[in-house]
């Protein structure tokens, strides 16, 4: 009897799904349950395989083995029309919605069947802004997407699984661009859907939310299932020991002796690019020997100040200063000869060259120079012994200099731009979202290169969404809003909600 | 100056300024629709003139002036399905495609021309379609000669746009189809085949092309030559431009383009003509084109997803 | 389906693709042959006869070689750089125009030895210009060159037909559309004497010797194929990415000039209206089958000059018309990308 109630209650059922890229396999015979109205967690550090599970399910890849059962039927793969039309609603990390196009348009699309005329806008008006109410997703359903801020857009993506009555909801790492507070409130929203009989698939590798929004969790390693406990019978130690293998050791910096000041902003403005805003009036201090941690939300202004100190973009207003002198002309090229080391955000699309083998990245910036040139002349080998050194120095995993750098992985790829810019000798470090999208290993590995850097002297200036992060590495923390900057905090002197409030654009005007 | 001003007042300046703005509605229709989806069409030159030989052949052997036009059109499609085959599912860059298929549909038309018509030094010709003047309407002063009456294909013209307006802002058809040229990942992820939207709008695109040439061979002359297409595809690629990839402003584009080359025809004719070598005339359309890009560079609205591949579930 | 990656394409992947990218190219050539009611194998051994087949065929080959290997360089570097130069057709126009203008007689008061290398220069700096201007446009305000360097090709046309009714137009001509004839020093020589083959083609194959150079050894050919494979990532690291794009299509406009002034210097002597039966599009073709490889570039507009030669000779014989051979290549052109694809990526379900 209770059987047979437990069968009726299980709204997704995966038995041994498996799925492989070339040699690397993903996700390996995975099997879960899950049931109606339950929150179930997804833990597992970057690269174990949560959101490729997530996309089989969702059917945008095709496992290799394995099926998926929702509501007790077979999910056809690899049709993520399908498994909308069985009630399953995904929400991707990556936000998918059209930028230039309203948000009813983004929630109607591919609702109605393609070949008719007309398309029920009043009826599907009246149904957001029901949903909305009723679930707490307030969002104006004529704004263009482009002009929404982050938050705002993942309620836009919740409201399209609602909007298509989705019984079971994916989050892929939700709460990873968002304030505290926000992510409050989409706890809250979650708790709304779950009241109501949805079930939720939650992802994350943050252990205090998944302590806190679910029921069960699931840990996956190196695409493996490695653990399935009650979150009320766990803690956040021994989850970590599951996700990792190992216990975590935090990184801890020493207390710093910060030095003179390397880099000056004064006043410095920047021009809106698209609908991320430029920089408004920023004043900033770098000093040596101290890590300054920029938090925000992103899109609001973390890239303007990045390209700002990357060359790629001028002051229109305000004044800069390197080590004291004035700058002028400025581009990426002089600011790595004023000594600027920078880790850029994006390393498959800024950083490196995916077709360039490893030594023709290593010498991106210094090309034109000897040992690598000379009058124009290439200097292959003198570019070679570099890259080896790096190779050897950073602990860089690959067959060799020549290979091409897009068949490394993440965390290799990023060693190497860690020796480009390092080897350099720069005084003032930008490291933007250093960590991003790194297993474990990688992670440690480039905090405590940030830490020696500073040790040895540098300034850094660390640009991360991830709050954690900031808090656990930053000697002093700057929150930037809408182009703002907040005023300087000293490490340990704000607890997270409070950083919120400044994430959230609320202290400027006292502060102003 | 006078000169231009009597050219400006007589209707029949602007019944060719609306037919020679015919075929060009059509191809820039059919561009316009594929970039719309994602993918840079640059097959259009080639393809115009493989319509303009199809529907042509097709009434000198024996069919009628609108199975001529449906020969066209799918030989355009068979085209466009080629096009989209290999720049969609398999990516390859849309230039290099473009290009190449330019190259081959010209190819494969001249060398079917020579096979068909082996021995003859000038083209047969065809009975081509004739002016229908709408009764009423034709008889408004200039405009009613410019605009009511022309051939039913300048007709199809015009209402093909409209169709083309309705369907891309007041269907879900064109919802997904707007959509899928400005974030694929979003079409996908709402359930749609962005493979089967992106192929969809390039074969058709196709299509609209190949019936722009064939109005050239079957509505504006009445037999085919070889370089009888002559740039008018890229002047199309200019107008999708230039019209911001929206229907409306395409028409009006093309139908500007037109008066200017129907304008530097006449002025040829007139005392400007005998001081001013008519190469330069000839020139102006091309002119004319590159200025509308330049015109329209910093305000372009350029769909964002414009010439980048879409591989599902890329990593 | 989708597409996935292969680390490392085995020796048969990357051979078997191309390979039957070839075969499927001659399986439909045969196929058109056969429409034209003449037997495919015929039709390919008299192609294959009028291109290599004798002495003077294999000249004749060389010859038609030599402006594909200039305008084939010239898209190659271009499109290294992702810089799509479809205007070789101009470019190779400025460049016959150049050779026109300084080789009938205005310079006639220097030697040979001046004059041909003044000449090369001339027509170099003019096809630069002629680039010069889409490029600035792309650089400055994003318009798209592949418009822009199209549309040049119809006005250049329009213009050398213009000068040559006009101020350039032989009064010894019988009314024909065509330049005066170049002074003797200003042509050039035959490679061996009593053979139909210029100096042009030696100067091609030197010009393709360069560019690997470039593109091998210096700075400038590391920040080309950077600019190339990925723009955000060069300007990024402080290469100057416009200027890497002007200098490219100084470059490439150069090459594809240089084919202009060898086809009026070293074969046909003036300049006409019809002189380039498409040889800067057809660069296009020769670029993309050697793969934008500059030595690759001369065999491939060997091997396409012989198709269009032997289609020449072929079609006089067989009732086979001569564009067969456009045909041939277009679809060369098309299999040819696919193959190159699928070596490195391979084909998967879902």
């Amino acid at each position: 009897m209770t059987n047979k109630r437990e069968a009726q209650d299980t709204v997704l059922r995966l038995s041994g799904i498996t799925k492989r890229f070339g040699a690397l396999t993903a996700n390996d015979a995975i099997s879960f349950e899950l049931k109606r109205g339950e929150v179930i967690a997804l833990l597992g550090e970057n690269g174990a395989g949560k959101t490729t599970l997530m996309n089989i399910l969702f059917g945008h890849y095709t496992a290799d083995e394995g099926r998926v059962e929702v509501f007790g039927q077979p999910l056809p793969p690899g049709a993520p029309g399908a498994a909308l039309a069985a009630g399953v609603g995904m929400v991707h990390q990556h936000f998918t919605l059209a930028d230039n196009m309203s948000v009813l348009d983004n929630i109607l699309l591919g609702t109605e069947p393609l070949w008719r005329l007309g398309m029920g806008r009043g009826a599907a008006r009246r149904k957001v802004e029901t949903l909305a109410r009723d679930f707490g997703l307030v969002v104006d359903p004529d704004a263009k997407i482009g002009a929404l801020s982050v938050g705002e857009r993942q309620r836009v993506e919740i409201l399209k699984a609602l909007y298509r009555d989705a019984r079971i909801l994916i989050l892929d790492e939700p709460t990873a661009v968002l304030t505290p507070q926000e992510t409050d409130a989409l706890f809250e929203t979650l708790r709304k859907a779950v009241a109501q009989g949805l079930s939720i698939i939650f992802i994350s590798h943050k252990l205090h939310e998944v302590m806190s929004i679910s029921s069960r969790v699931l840990v996956l390693r190196h695409g493996r299932l490695v653990g399935e406990v009650k979150t009320d019978e766990t803690d956040r130690h021994r989850l970590a020991e599951l996700m990792v293998g190992a216990e975590i050791k935090a990184v801890a910096p020493s207390e710093a002796t910060p030095g003179e000041v390397l880099l000056r902003l004064s006043g410095v403005s920047t021009p809106a690019q698209g609908n991320r805003p430029g920089l408004n009036s920023v004043d900033l201090d770098l000093r040596a020997g101290q890590i300054t941690g920029l938090a925000g939300v992103s899109g609001n202004g973390q890239g303007a100040l990045a390209d700002l100190l990357s060359g790629l973009e001028a002051p229109t207003e305000g004044e800069m200063d390197v080590a004291g002198t004035r700058v002028r002309g400025w581009s990426p090229r002089t600011a790595v000869a004023h000594g600027i080391g920078r880790i850029p955000e994006d390393r498959h699309r800024t950083g490196t060259i995916a077709e360039f083998t490893l030594t023709e990245n290593a010498v991106l910036e210094g090309y034109m120079k000897p040992p690598f040139s000379n009058r124009g002349w290439m200097d292959w080998s003198g570019a070679e012994r570099h890259t080896a050194e790096i190779i050897d120095k950073y602990d860089v995993r690959c067959p060799g200099p020549d290979t091409r750098i897009r068949l490394l992985s993440g965390g290799n790829m990023q060693k190497l731009i860690l020796g480009r810019v390092f080897e350099a000798g720069p005084s003032i470090i930008l490291a933007n979202q250093p960590v991003r999208g790194l297993d474990i290993g990688a992670v440690t590995y480039v905090q405590e290169q940030l830490i020696a850097a500073r040790d040895a002297g540098a300034a850094v200036l660390l640009i991360s969404e991830d709050l954690d992060e900031v808090l656990a590495l930053s000697d002093v923390i700057r929150v930037m809003s809408e182009g703002r900057l907040s005023p300087e905090f000293a490490r340990g002197s704000m607890t997270p909600a409070e950083l919120g409030v400044w994430m959230a654009g609320q202290g400027f005007e006292d502060a102003a | 100056m006078a000169e231009i001003i009597d050219i400006l007042l007589s209707a029949s300046f602007w019944a060719a300024a609306v037919r020679i703005a015919s075929p060009l509605i059509f191809a820039t229709l059919g561009e316009m629709i594929c970039e719309r989806a994602g993918i840079l069409n640059l097959g259009i030159e080639g393809i115009m003139v493989l319509g303009a030989f199809a529907g042509w052949m097709a009434v000198y052997s024996g069919a009628g002036l609108w199975t001529g036009v449906a020969v066209a059109m799918g030989a355009g499609m068979l085209f466009g399905l080629l096009h989209a085959t290999l720049t969609v599912p398999f990516g390859l860059s849309q230039h290099v495609v473009g290009l190449g298929i330019t190259l081959l549909a010209t190819s494969v038309t001249y060398y079917a021309y020579r096979l068909a018509l082996p021995e003859v030094t000038s083209p047969p010709r065809i009975e081509p379609f004739q002016p229908l003047e709408i009764p009423l309407l034709s008889e408004i002063p200039i405009l009613g000669q410019a605009l009511f009456a022309q051939t039913p294909l300048t007709y199809l013209a015009f209402v093909l746009a409209g169709v083309t307006w309705v369907v891309l802002y007041r269907s879900p058809l064109g919802l997904a189809l707007r959509a899928v040229g400005e974030n694929p990942g979003a079409v996908e992820a709402q359930g749609l085949s962005v493979t089967g939207l992106r192929m969809g709008a390039v074969i058709v695109g196709s299509g609209f092309m190949a019936v722009g040439g064939a109005f050239l061979t079957m509505s504006a002359f009445s037999s085919f030559f070889f370089e009888m297409v002559n740039g008018r595809g890229w002047i199309c690629i200019a107008l999708v431009v230039f019209g911001a990839w929206k229907p409306g402003k395409a028409v009006l584009g093309a139908l500007l383009f037109a008066a200017f080359d129907a304008l530097q025809i006449r002025l040829q004719q007139t005392g400007l003509g005998a001081e001013i070598p008519y190469q330069v005339f000839l020139m102006i359309p091309y002119v004319l084109s590159i200025l509308a890009l330049v015109l329209m560079s910093r305000r372009a609205e350029v769909p964002a997803a414009l010439m980048v591949p879409y591989n599902r579930g890329e990593r | 389906m989708r597409l996935e990656p292969v680390a490392n394409p085995t020796l048969g992947r990357s051979i078997g693709f191309p390979a039957a990218a070839l075969a499927l190219t001659v399986v439909v050539a045969s196929l058109l042959t056969l429409l034209a009611g003449a037997n495919p194998f015929e039709t390919l051994g008299l192609i294959l006869a009028g291109a290599a087949g004798s002495k003077f065929a294999l000249l004749e080959t060389l010859n038609r070689a030599t402006p594909l290997i200039f305008t084939g360089l010239a898209v190659a570097v271009a499109f290294r750089a992702k810089l799509w130069n479809i205007g070789a057709e101009a470019q190779f126009y400025a460049g016959a125009l150049v050779a026109v203008l300084l080789g009938t007689g205005a310079l006639g008061f220097l030697p040979w030895f001046v004059l041909v290398p003044v000449m090369a220069a001339g027509a170099m700096l003019a096809g630069a210009l002629m680039l010069l201007g889409p490029v600035v446009l792309k650089v400055r305000l994003g318009v798209d060159e592949v418009v822009t360097t199209l549309l040049l090709n119809f006005i250049m046309l329009l213009f050398i037909s213009m000068l040559l009714e006009g101020p350039l137009k032989d009064p010894m001509g019988m009314g024909w559309p065509k330049s005066e004839p170049l002074d003797r020093a200003a042509r050039l020589p035959r490679i061996v004497d009593g053979l139909r083959l210029h100096w042009g083609f030696g100067i091609a194959l030197i010009s393709a010797g360069v560019i690997w150079v470039i593109q091998a050894c210096t700075t400038l050919g590391y920040e080309i194929r950077a600019v190339g494979q990925n723009p955000q990532a060069a300007r990024f690291a402080g290469i100057p990415v416009g200027w890497v794009l002007i200098k490219t299509a100084l470059l490439s406009g150069g090459l594809a000039a240089l084919a202009g002034w060898s086809e009026v210097a070293g074969l046909k002597g003036n300049l006409t209206l019809d002189i380039s039966p498409g040889f800067g599009y057809t660069g296009i073709i020769v670029a993309m089958l050697a793969l934008l490889h500059p030595g690759g570039v001369v065999v491939s507009a060997i091997f396409v000059a012989g198709i269009f030669v032997g289609a020449d000779s072929m079609s006089r014989a067989a009732e086979v018309p001569t564009y067969i051979a456009d045909i041939l290549l277009a679809t060369a052109l098309l299999f040819m990308v696919l193959a190159i694809l699928l070596t490195r990526f391979r084909v998967v379900r879902g």
